[in-house]
């Protein structure tokens, strides 16, 4: 049976404006917010931007999010018929929609030029 | 756009299992290495989300020895394997895991101190390493980024995604990508090129792997004039979770299962089926995974499949106290997935796992372009048509580590080259740089597109209807895809990643396709409804290259069956 959920997004970037955005996801249930997030992409805006690696079995622990102001694996937050309220990590630097820098700093390109410099 | 310029004497692309072993070995002799990954250091590919077992030849609990490791692996080639590559991984097996083992790793060991070994699918005994069951590719991972990490003179670049190789007076001179977080162009010379990149799963509705895995190493190598070899063989593992729906465990975490307990394999009629296909379920697991697929498969094709298209996997038989004891915290996070393996079966089916094809090496992992190396999955020929449960990691620690002793020869030998110009790789930094309207094509939905092609037409099962009508549908759909990636560049653009992307998978899409038509047989992996028998006229490989826009295949004979004919 095919149920609704109500994906309320933040968007943007630095350099625009913020705004919130929401779809709708049918989903069944047992499916997770990351299956929701990947049926917008695929079927409603591909510019919608936040991270995953390892799809489903919580081994990259990269789609980390907030989700109604509390931190969550988007793998393993069930989607549910409701309204639920989807933010970037808020200790992280923000690039864009739900994405946030979360490498170690050490491990960032910012890091590797400033490398670059200094030789 | 400037680029972001950066120089090292070895650049490694992708940091999984066998990147992240090269970083350390071209590192260890003195060179200067960027370790670059399109996602997390250590975290995307496929090394941790490897579930199960390591092949290797230690005789540390029961005689065994490199030799009778090959001759397994040779078997399940069936007969297509590159007999020194796979020599090499059977050989330089046990000092890779006993150099983990030195690194902390933590292999199970026995009461006796010994490392044990688990009986695993076409080994002729014990011979597979782990330290827990699902557990093993995490623990490898997590090893190697402490060495990494300790590690003097490499510098690791996550959110990287490499876009295209640079050639340069006919050596691969670096590489042109994209800083994810920025949008920035990237620049990046190197004396040699270590290519770490994995398979190809994602090319497939269904995989057990990373998101991140879709063939990009072998665009990459195709485009800077590398060869590839054997692409027509894709494997699937045959036991990939289907229903019900389950969330944050691993698709491929029932083999573990199976191994330690069992479990039949059932029809849609809750009977045993395995048997019409050549391979008795007597409850123990000796069946092997092209076999597996094959009879799954064709079982739902007869109309014998479960409700969502599979089999039943079922461990009823088992009792509850016996699978408490051997996976206590997995059947909690089953139970909280709504699943009681004492009640119920699972419903499994084949999904997309590993590649055996790959850029074509030789033993000292080098490819057709001077200084450019491959390592890993990346590599093509070790496997044959089908790859020998548990030389997946091995293969990662073994080429790995010979690619970065490689490079590091390679950089020795040819001594400081000047830095990259913009003008050295103008094209694919104007690639890079460019911008083009928003398209009304979802990128995102072209790539399940291409997914559901592939699963249809060039998935276990091939006919040459099928593999033509994919060749003229990938044609079209690099039309639409266009000469410029969506929208202007920024700070983490997914549909320009996803655009990068398609533009190789569509090209490795093409490259399976094309071999899976050319071979007129059935043999391991690549099965052929037209074709049903393996023949001997087919005991040889099909090398890829790219000819302008063109695919060519050249078709060498097997250097095994080469060697058998001469002493014969």
């Amino acid at each position: 049976m095919t149920e609704i959920a109500r994906l309320v997004i933040q968007r943007g970037s630095e350099d625009e404006d913020p705004r919130t955005e929401a779809f709708d996801t049918p989903f069944e249930p047992g499916q997770s917010v990351l299956d929701g997030l990947r049926w917008i992409r695929a079927n409603k805006d591909a510019s919608l931007a936040f991270r995953y690696s390892c799809i489903s079995a919580n081994a990259c622990k990269e789609c980390m999010l907030r989700l109604d102001g509390k931190v969550v694996y988007a793998c393993l937050a069930r989607l549910e018929p409701r309204e639920m309220r989807l933010e970037p990590l808020a200790d992280k630097p923000w690039l864009r929609d739900l994405a946030t820098e979360i490498a170690p700093p050490g491990e960032r390109m910012g890091a590797a030029a400033r490398k670059e410099t200094a030789k | 756009m400037d680029p972001i310029k950066l120089e090292t004497d070895v650049l490694v692309i992708g940091a999984g299992g066998a990147g992240i072993y090269a970083a350390i070995e071209a590192a260890r002799a003195g060179n200067r290495v960027l370790l670059a990954d399109r996602s997390l250091i250590g975290r995307g590919g496929a090394t941790v989300m490897a579930m199960m077992t390591v092949a290797v030849a230690l005789a540390d609990a029961a005689p065994d020895a490199p030799e009778f490791h090959l001759a397994d692996t040779l078997a399940s080639g069936r007969s297509l394997s590159d007999p020194e590559m796979a020599r090499l991984l059977c050989e330089e097996g046990p000092d890779r895991i006993r150099e983990m083992d030195d690194w902390g790793v933590g292999w199970a060991r026995d009461d006796s101190g010994a490392i044990t070994s688990a009986h695993a699918p076409g080994h002729d005994r014990p011979r597979c390493v782990y330290v827990d069951f699902l557990n093993t590719g995490p623990a490898v991972s997590k090893t190697l980024r402490k060495v990494l990490n300790r590690a003097d003179g490499i510098t690791r670049v996550g959110d990287l995604q490499i876009v295209d190789l640079v050639v340069k007076d006919g050596a691969a001179a670096g590489a042109v990508g994209v800083d994810i977080a920025s949008g920035r162009p990237v620049l990046i010379s190197a004396g040699a090129t270590v290519l770490a990149t994995g398979g190809l799963t994602r090319l497939y509705r269904r995989s057990s792997a990373s998101s991140n895995m879709g063939g990009d190493g072998y665009a990459l190598a195709l485009r800077a004039g590398a060869e590839l070899i054997d692409m027509e063989f894709v494997q699937f593992f045959p036991i990939g979770h289907l229903a019900p729906r389950l969330i944050g465990l691993d698709p491929i975490m029932w083999d573990p299962f199976r191994y330690k307990l069992g479990g039949l394999l059932l029809n849609g009629e809750m009977q045993p089926f395995t048997d019409r296909y050549g391979a008795p379920e007597d409850g123990r697991y000796v069946i092997t995974r092209d076999t597996a697929t094959y009879a799954i498969l064709k079982e739902v094709e007869a109309g014998r499949g479960t409700p969502h298209g599979g089999a039943y996997l079922s461990f009823a038989h088992v009792g509850r106290e016996a699978l408490e004891a051997a996976f206590g915290p997995v059947i909690k996070k089953l139970a909280a997935n709504g699943i009681d393996l004492t009640e119920m079966p699972v419903e499994v089916a084949p999904i997309a796992h590993y590649h055996m094809g790959g850029v074509k090496a030789d033993p000292l992992m080098e490819t057709a372009v001077p200084g450019l190396l491959v390592a890993g999955e990346a590599v093509g020929g070790a496997n044959g048509a089908n790859r020998l449960s548990g030389n997946a990691i091995t293969e990662a620690l073994v080429f790995g580590h010979r690619a970065g002793r490689s490079a590091a020869e390679f950089v020795a030998s040819r001594g400081g080259q000047a830095p990259l110009q913009e003008s050295d790789a103008a094209t694919a930094l104007d690639l890079v740089s460019a911008s083009a309207a928003p398209s009304n094509d979802n990128v995102a939905n072209q790539v399940a597109a291409l997914q559901e092609l592939m699963t249809r037409d060039v998935g276990p099962f091939r006919t040459e209807a099928g593999l033509k009508r994919a060749l003229t549908a990938l044609g079209r759909m690099a039309e639409d895809l266009g000469d410029a990636p969506p929208g202007r560049p920024g700070p983490f653009t997914p549909e320009r990643t996803d655009w990068f992307d398609l533009r190789n998978m569509l090209l490795v899409a093409r490259a399976v396709t094309t071999a899976a038509l050319s071979r007129t047989e059935s043999r391991g992996a690549h099965q052929r409804e037209d074709f049903p028998g393996q023949l001997d006229e087919w005991t040889c490989n099909q090398a890829i290259a790219l000819e302008g826009d063109a695919l060519r295949i050249a078709v060498a004979q097997n250097a095994a069956a080469k060697l058998k004919a001469a002493s014969a």
